[in-house]
């Protein structure tokens, strides 16, 4: 991992369209380049995360995986 | 309309019915469509009028048919029917409950995350006027009220439309 997160939002727990929308929120009070950190337990995020990443323009960064949390690690376009 | 708008695309839809699942569906697809940077309308109408209404006042209406009918159809974002297995009011009561166990928000949470993320509400002037009444028997987040002309062409310049 050779990014450092800025903020971490926990999204375990909730459901579709939640985490994609708690995203959006989270990063319009955040930098240009900024890296958020979302935390889902939620497999549907899995997918749908990466699709609203590219639908938004936000760079994917990564996805890890532990002990059934997913990591997915997002940067903040213009 | 800017050039980004157009790529990400844009979201109109119809809210006709008043029932609390409903009006659920058509939030989770207007939060998940502006979360994805689409530009999103509801154009409120008919019984989905029930669903932008201020909470309280039983009577409504200039004459007699329009007080009787917004007496019958009294209800506000917390207190809609569902459209199967209503139950004189058990089946809403433990719809809630199931969601909340699940973390899915209220219809209320999901209004007003709807506006903080810029989706827009008209209500529908014509059945305003049948049903007598006015603008401020509806919530803040609302905007100006608007005809069936002004929410078509809004409707032509979008992507993707339904009603609900």
């Amino acid at each position: 991992m050779n990014y450092k997160v800025d903020k971490t939002i926990d999204c375990t727990g909730l459901s579709c369209p939640l985490p994609s929308v708690k995203t959006t929120l989270a990063l319009e009070h955040m930098a240009v380049g900024q890296v958020i950190e979302v935390l889902t337990d939620d497999p549907v995020s899995r997918r749908d995360l990466p699709v609203w990443a590219q639908s938004t323009g936000n760079e994917l960064l990564g996805i890890e995986e532990d002990n059934g949390v997913i990591k997915i690690y997002l940067r903040k376009a213009a | 309309m800017t050039e980004q708008t157009k790529n990400k695309g844009s979201v109109t839809i119809v809210l006709f019915s008043g029932e609390m699942d409903k009006a659920i569906a058509t939030f989770v697809i207007a939060t998940a469509a502006a979360s994805m940077g689409m530009k999103v309308t509801i154009f409120f109408t008919f019984w989905g009028l029930n669903v932008i209404k201020k909470e309280g006042g039983l009577i409504k209406g200039q004459n007699w048919m329009q007080k009787m009918l917004n007496i019958m159809n009294y209800g506000h974002a917390k207190k809609l029917a569902i459209s199967k297995m209503n139950m004189f009011g058990i089946g809403p009561a433990m719809l809630k409950t199931m969601m909340s166990h699940k973390k899915v928000p209220s219809l209320q949470e999901f209004i007003s995350m709807a506006h903080s993320l810029g989706v827009k509400f008209y209500p529908c002037e014509m059945s305003m006027t049948v049903m007598g009444l006015k603008k401020e028997d509806f919530i803040d987040e609302c905007e100006e009220v608007i005809g069936a002309v002004s929410y078509l062409s809004i409707a032509k310049e979008t992507t993707i439309n339904l009603f609900i």
